[in-house]
């Protein structure tokens, strides 16, 4: 499973000096919830500045390998979680790392839109800053934070308003705004579309192409059509297991695995 | 066909009962507003608010002094209550799965069932007997008492209806759990919890008995925390259980004026939560 998963490593950035080191790399990672294995010995890497699909059916892990990217887990008294992930070399599991700083580089954004219904539209893509106690003018980040989540158009002229005024796609936007309010390197993407409408979902994939350019991009999905669409590389997890991870093209087109072919093929899931 | 009409049947009479049961309820409440308003409306003056009260038998006098007694004690008893009772709740929402957590809610459930009597009691012997005399102090600190159980209880129900996902949401911002808790948590639940909040007080500023032996009475101004001081409850009490007619007409007055404060309260608690926002839901 390891060799699978470093063998789809793109191509070497810088050639001479062999393969350029991956952004978020996983080594031999578990997650335990009491006594149930929900993530199994997995180990792959990530390329800046790429995109990797997370797919499989329900309950494979696939969120729960996720959160783990993030110390979500932490949150949790009955999670337990061995391994390593290393972001840019640096593992996360360390008592040095603290989650609150890690968290700040490795942002998320959820399933279903999230924004703080106390706060304004603009209240909420600040809020990574205004509740962290850096007070002062965030209007400058407001806006360029809104225009990479490509909602500065539709909501420039309301900005004080609710955020819960809004329609499911764009607090959902609102919501991959706050999290690019905080500069992170990498972002964390849990079925950011699933509660949305086709309209709202192209235009969050669209989102996700452009956003590539400056941050590293790992998004679990439900749907393969959307894992095909905006992926650079797949992964494909089963009850818990990383079975099989490559290239996009080529988990859809050639997958190795039986499992993985099945499963993409439609015969189950 | 005769099932069709027994349901019909079922549904009209429920229907009647439920009324019923509503007319019920509503008797006492108009009731007891008819009464005090018939009552005590016809002795209302501006001197009524701010007068002293005067001896039997002369006209005039009012109760200013027991009305800036009562709001003078229960703003003593909100500093030293509402933020303890708030911060025992977002405690018990937050890290109340354990032993301390489990005590601490077991002893906020008995406490807030425990009469107010008792917790006058428990104030004389704290406060009162300690100083050697009744006092305005003594008085909030068995107000303060009632206060904290009811809301520690309120607030920690008020936080554990917040969606876990914006907690889960701050957190991914890289937000401390303290700063979580605050800010986003209980900011939050904050329409609910300034809810409770003037509810509490609404409450203990109709109360009578942990008042009648710490503040005690005192027929004159007083904003010394070391006196004692006089309230309206206790003012109702006395004007009440006294032989004369002018004196009875007062309490009635002076129930009226706390049913206006314990009225504002509640107004205040409902306009303070609206939404401030433009679009909110």
């Amino acid at each position: 499973m390891n060799a699978v998963a470093s063998s789809a490593a793109p191509a070497p950035l810088a050639a001479a000096e062999g393969p350029a080191p991956a952004k978020v790399e996983v080594q031999h990672l578990n997650v335990w919830f009491g006594k149930n294995n929900a993530v199994k010995d997995t180990s792959l890497a990530v390329q800046s500045h790429t995109v990797l699909a997370v797919i499989g059916p329900s309950g494979c892990g696939k969120s729960t390998f996720l959160r783990a990217l993030n110390r979500m887990h932490d949150l949790v008294p009955a999670a337990r979680v061995t391994g390593k992930v290393l972001v840019d070399g640096q593992d996360l599991y360390t008592r040095e790392v603290d989650p609150v700083l890690l968290r700040r580089r490795v942002g998320m954004v959820f399933q279903r839109p999230n924004p703080f219904p106390t706060m304004s539209i603009e209240e909420n893509v600040a809020a990574g800053l205004v509740l962290n106690g850096i007070g002062g003018n965030h209007q400058e980040l407001v806006e360029r934070s809104l225009r990479k989540a490509a909602l500065w158009d539709e909501v420039k002229e309301r900005l004080g308003h609710a955020a819960t005024s809004l329609s499911g796609g764009q607090q959902q936007r609102l919501c991959i705004a706050r999290a690019l309010a905080i500069e992170p390197e990498v972002l964390l993407m849990d079925e950011p579309a699933s509660a949305l409408d086709p309209i709202a979902t192209a235009k969050i994939e669209e989102l996700i192409h452009e956003l590539k350019e400056h941050y590293t991009i790992i998004i679990v999905t439900h749907s393969m059509q959307q894992a095909a669409r905006v992926s650079d590389h797949t992964a494909f997890f089963y009850m818990g297991e990383l079975v099989e991870m490559g290239a996009t093209e080529q988990i859809f087109t050639n997958p190795k695995e039986r499992r993985t072919e099945d499963y993409v093929t439609g015969k189950f899931g | 066909m005769r099932r069709f009409f027994f349901r019909r049947f079922m549904n009209v009479a429920m229907t009647v009962l439920c009324g019923v049961a509503l007319v019920a309820a509503f008797i006492p409440l108009t009731s007891v507003l008819y009464l005090v308003i018939s009552k005590g409306a016809a002795g209302l003056s501006w001197d009524f608010f701010t007068a002293l009260p005067k001896p039997v038998g002369e006209p005039g006098g009012g109760i200013g002094n027991a009305l800036v007694g009562t709001l003078y004690m229960v703003g003593l008893a909100c500093i030293m209550g509402l933020p303890v009772g708030v911060g025992a709740g977002v405690f018990l929402a937050e890290r109340g799965d354990g032993t301390v957590g489990r005590t601490v809610r077991f002893v906020g459930e008995v406490l807030s069932g425990v009469p107010s009597i008792v917790i006058g009691i428990v104030a004389y012997a704290m406060v009162v007997v300690p100083m050697h005399h009744f006092s305005a102090l003594a008085g909030s600190v068995a107000l303060a008492i009632m206060i904290v159980p009811y809301l520690a209880i309120s607030t920690e129900e008020l936080i554990r209806v917040v969606p876990g996902s914006l907690r889960e949401a701050s957190l991914a911002l890289g937000v401390t759990n303290w700063r979580t808790s605050l800010l986003v948590i209980l900011r939050t639940a904050m329409g609910g919890v300034v809810t409770a909040c003037l509810l509490a007080v609404a409450r203990v500023a109709g109360e009578t008995a942990p008042l009648l032996f710490t503040a005690l009475n005192n027929q004159y101004w007083n904003l010394s925390p070391n006196q004692p001081t006089a309230s309206l409850t206790v003012a109702i009490y006395n004007y009440a259980i006294s032989p004369y007619e002018d004196w009875h007409a007062k309490a009635w007055t002076a129930a009226l004026v706390l049913l206006m404060l314990v009225g504002v309260l509640n107004l205040a608690s409902r306009v303070l939560t609206r939404n401030r926002l433009k679009g909110a839901r």
